[in-house]
């Protein structure tokens, strides 16, 4: 599904054929998806309503309006059948039934980056609140919308909370003003909290790992550390040097090289194939010698929220592969082992990281960096693809298909999907 | 050096005149004394023939002589004059008192020298001794300087630390302070944004008031039609009893969670414990059994029992998975006190070795290298000769379960062959069974077809004898009638219940009719019924 303006249009997803089209009231902001594919809902934040399209039935609409409450966010509930409203200044969620047309309200939400999280079986929902100046977090059955659990959390700030894919522990973490990261099991009992330094700038990333064996904390300070979940201490500290020294990492750089242009062939006017390929140049992977020096950013003292420390986490489907980003050294993508620990590739870009996703079936690291390439990693190698197509296409974010053989690539006004073939064995 | 001062021997008061030209109170060096006190020695000749003529002239012979008797008695030499006699010499005594002074002169010349030698050596020993004066004192201003220096050196240094410790000093009292200066700041922000927050919510609440009263008018859903729920249940009613049922599911969602890691955990402590018992052994196998020293042995033998014990009582307990304190610190202790022995024993072998390559071998304890090299060289034999085996299976079981599509068509026309053959076999089989089968059947129904031809020749028999015999009965007299009636009645009631599995009825009625059958002809039918019945029998 791609919204353009106040158009929605669904297309299918290996022949990207355009199946339905409706048509909105006004300018969409964001869509979903409902967890049974069977439903879109299109947001419009600016007149505050929500308009909610079948697949099924073309036919069918509904049409949310928050009136003057506003709206800043909206999702679904994971049965697909509730709609979650963020009214504006955070004054409330509310939960709009599809199936009884019924109302509910949760008070005092926060207003924070995470606030609210939801289990990977759908069961539960963690709202982050705030009342008298103090946060609590509150457990919702998603069945029925009954509150289970509300206790208050000890952090000066919530930021954010996620559950494990296991659904038994919330990871709650505080501001980077300080850091504190507190892990709840799903009954609201404190199971532990961790604090790896009093003063600096604290965490600014957390991932957990599918298996909810390991919770990775990325912090301001260039360092990732792991926890592991059976007794929630620091297992290793990963660290991202300006300069790696390690003979057992290997480092991939991207190398652009110029495409060589045969003379003779040279036709006036240059045709439009030629012209694009004249200037649009390769670039490929080369291997480099350790010891390698990066790039290395020194941030700005005087602003708030620097760029600098390890600001994207992601762990691999298969639970070997952490892929980090570290923003003093915006061009290089860290890739650690997990079974052993320790470094294993440094994928370094010319251009700054935008995003990275993992395969959700192999570990298949895709990369963007704004440019019109998109890179792929995996412990066969890595490869550069470039996106055909004249004009530049620059790829702005990255999404794979939920069996792996294919991604969406976006840029600012256009999207692609990449199809990966699989090798016939 | 040397001071002397000349000797000035004295002069008489007549002789005036004559200074002796020595010099006194003068410093000189030893060369100049030298030529000095050869002067002294020798005198010019001219001087001394002035000299002798100067003390002795003609007019004073007389007092001379007298004054030289005087000065020789009053060194002890005999007088010159002769035996008290006035004026006379005594030659002899001359003579001998001039010998005696040139002996004297003599001596004393020798002890001079003497002493001058001496003189001499003592003024050497006396520069050299003075020279090395002179060097250790200037050794000792620089030594005395140099301590000065280093005395300097070292108050500048402490001075440096001094000065280096406060500013350490002085650095932590300035991060204690901006500490304290960052947390006092931290909690005023905190009290801040409290305030802040606390306002802010204050207009969160008044708006949200303000919205909820509009809420009547524009807040809608318009939905066309219902949707049925994700999973098609209904929706409950929110009861005591549902949440009571979210509590539950909560919580056991929570327990399999923990049931699960547990397991998780239990296994994983299974193998570790089986690893370390497996160590244990391990350990236990590569100690040697140190049978030679008696009183290692009686140690050794006191712990390999005790470890014999250990591991017996740690299996039997691991059967039964227990998992108590004592069990694991038992096993823990025991691999640790193995562990010891092991290491000291690797101890042993590392100094034997080093001994050996010095020279002692004790062969008793260590395993020589050659030993040792076959031994792996064996190991990797077999560890090849297993790798192939395992090869081959592999391949094997690769060609079982995938072979080619040749050998599979091959094979499963084998199978099909194989089994048509079978099926062959035994369709052959079941129609030579049908043959013999429809071959008997054949031969019963003849039997029947003749047994039914019989019975009706035997039934036509019977009858006419019947008959005949009714006739000849009435015609003969009664008493006969009572034996042969019951004869027959009995042979009638064995053929009745002969044929009466014999569905042909009429002729078991028939035969009940006839009462009175012959005599004659009973002995020949009743071996028919006999066989008849011996051949139904048979079939």
């Amino acid at each position: 599904a791609s919204c353009i303006q106040h158009r929605l249009v669904i297309r299918d997803a290996s022949s990207l054929q355009i199946l339905q089209l409706y048509t909105c009231l006004d300018q969409i902001q964001y869509i979903e998806w409902s967890s049974d594919s069977l439903f879109i809902l299109c947001a419009m934040y600016k007149r505050g309503i929500v308009q909610v399209w079948s697949l099924e039935q073309p036919d069918w609409h509904c049409k949310i309006d928050e009136g003057s409450a506003g709206l800043v966010a909206s999702c679904w509930s994971p049965d697909g059948r509730h709609i979650l409203n963020t009214t504006e200044f955070h004054l409330r969620i509310t939960v709009w039934s599809l199936c009884t047309k019924s109302v509910s309200y949760i008070k005092y939400p926060k207003a924070c980056q995470q606030g609210m999280a939801f289990t990977k079986d759908g069961r539960y929902m963690a709202v982050a609140e705030r009342r008298d100046c103090k946060d609590f977090i509150s457990i919702f059955v998603c069945n029925n919308w009954q509150l289970l659990r509300h206790f208050d959390t000890e952090t000066q700030d919530l930021f954010g909370i996620e559950w494990a894919p296991n659904g038994c522990v919330l990871a709650a973490w505080d501001t980077c003003l300080e850091y504190k990261v507190l892990l709840y099991s799903l009954d609201g009992r404190l199971l532990s909290s961790y604090c790896a330094y009093e003063w600096p700038l604290g965490v600014k990333s957390i991932a957990w790992s599918p298996s909810s064996q390991f919770l990775a904390i990325g912090s301001f300070d260039e360092k990732v550390r792991i926890l592991n979940h059976v007794t929630w201490k620091k297992i290793t500290e990963l660290d991202h040097p300006a300069t790696i020294s390690s003979k057992k990492t290997i480092v991939y750089k991207e190398a652009e090289k110029s495409p060589t242009v045969d003379t003779e062939r040279l036709t006036f006017p240059p045709t439009r194939a030629l012209a694009s390929s004249l200037f649009s140049t390769q670039s490929k992977y080369e291997i480099s010698q350790v010891p390698v020096s990066l790039q290395y950013i020194k941030p700005v003292a005087d602003r708030a929220n620097p760029k600098v420390g390890v600001g994207m986490l992601a762990f691999s489907a298969d639970n070997c592969f952490l892929a980090t980003k570290n923003d003093n050294i915006p061009n290089a993508v860290w890739i650690w082992d997990i079974r052993k620990l320790k470094l294993s590739v440094v994928l370094e870009q010319l251009c700054t990281i935008q995003g990275f996703q993992w395969d959700p079936c192999q570990p298949r690291l895709a990369v963007c960096t704004g440019t019109s390439r998109v890179y792929l990693w995996s412990p066969a190698g890595c490869v550069v693809v470039q996106v055909p197509g004249e004009g530049d296409f620059q790829i702005t974010s990255i999404s794979w298909h939920s069996s792996g053989d294919s991604m969406l690539l976006l840029s600012k006004d256009h999207f692609c999907v990449c199809y990966l073939e699989r090798e016939e064995v | 050096m040397g001071d002397w001062k000349a000797i000035t021997v004295p002069v008489l008061s007549s002789d005036s005149k004559i200074i002796f030209p020595y010099t006194s109170e003068r410093k000189r060096s030893p060369t100049s004394m030298n030529s000095q006190v050869l002067r002294l020695s020798l005198p010019s000749p001219k001087n001394m023939h002035s000299f002798f003529g100067a003390f002795c002239t003609e007019e004073n012979l007389e007092q001379s002589i007298s004054y030289i008797d005087r000065e020789l008695t009053t060194m002890g030499f005999p007088s010159i004059y002769a035996e008290s006699k006035g004026k006379e010499l005594n030659l002899v005594s001359i003579i001998n008192c001039m010998n005696e002074l040139l002996v004297l002169q003599h001596k004393n010349l020798r002890a001079q020298e003497e002493v001058e030698i001496q003189h001499l050596k003592l003024g050497s020993d006396m520069d050299h001794l003075q020279n090395c004066y002179a060097k250790l004192k200037e050794q000792l201003e620089l030594s005395k300087r140099e301590i000065v220096g280093l005395q300097e050196r070292d108050r500048q240094l402490q001075s440096k630390n001094r000065n280096l410790h406060q500013l350490l000093k002085n650095e932590k009292d300035e991060v204690q302070k901006l500490q304290n200066i960052i947390s006092s700041r931290a909690t005023q922000y905190n009290h801040d944004m409290k305030r802040k927050e606390r306002e802010y919510n204050k207009l969160k609440e008044r708006l949200h008031q303000l919205v909820m009263n509009k809420k009547d008018k524009k807040l809608a859903m318009e939905v066309l039609n219902y949707v049925g729920r994700a999973d098609g249940k209904r929706g409950a009613w929110r009861t005591d009893k549902t949440e009571a049922r979210n509590e539950e599911e909560m919580y056991k969602v929570l327990l399999s969670d923990y049931e699960q890691r547990q397991k998780q955990l239990l296994l994983e402590n299974a193998e570790l414990k089986k690893v370390l018992q497996q160590m244990k052994k391990d350990i236990i196998s590569l100690l040697p059994p140190q049978k030679q020293k008696p009183k290692e042995r009686s140690e050794d033998g006191l712990v390999l029992s005790d470890q014999e014990e250990d591991i017996g009582e740690l299996n039997k307990e691991n059967m039964w998975e227990l998992s108590c304190e004592t069990v694991r610190e038992q096993l823990t202790n025991s691999i640790r006190k193995q562990w010891r022995m092991l290491k000291n024993h690797v101890e042993k072998l590392d100094n034997q070795v080093s001994r050996g390559h010095s020279g002692a071998w004790n062969e008793k304890d260590v395993i020589s290298r050659e030993d040792h090299e076959l031994e792996t060289e064996k190991l990797e034999l077999e560890i090849q000769q297993c790798k192939e085996m395992i090869k081959t299976q592999q391949q094997l079981l690769q060609q079982q379960l995938t072979c080619d599509d040749d050998t599979t068509l091959l094979l499963q026309d084998c199978y099909l062959l194989e089994e048509r053959e079978r099926l062959q076999e035994e369709w052959r089989l079941f129609r030579e069974q049908k043959k013999n089968f429809e071959k008997e059947r054949k031969s019963f129904t003849e039997a029947a077809i003749r047994l039914g031809l019989e019975r009706k020749a035997f039934e036509e028999d019977r009858g006419a004898w019947l008959k005949h015999q009714f006739l000849s009965m009435t015609a003969d007299c009664k008493s006969e009638n009572v034996t042969t009636s019951a004869f027959l009645r009995s042979n009638l009631t064995d053929d009745v219940s002969l044929l009466g599995s014999d569905p042909d009825i009429r002729l078991v009625k028939s035969a009940s009719r006839q009462r009175k059958p012959p005599s004659v002809l009973s002995p020949a039918i009743s071996p028919e019924p006999c066989q008849i019945s011996q051949y139904m029998a048979q079939n």
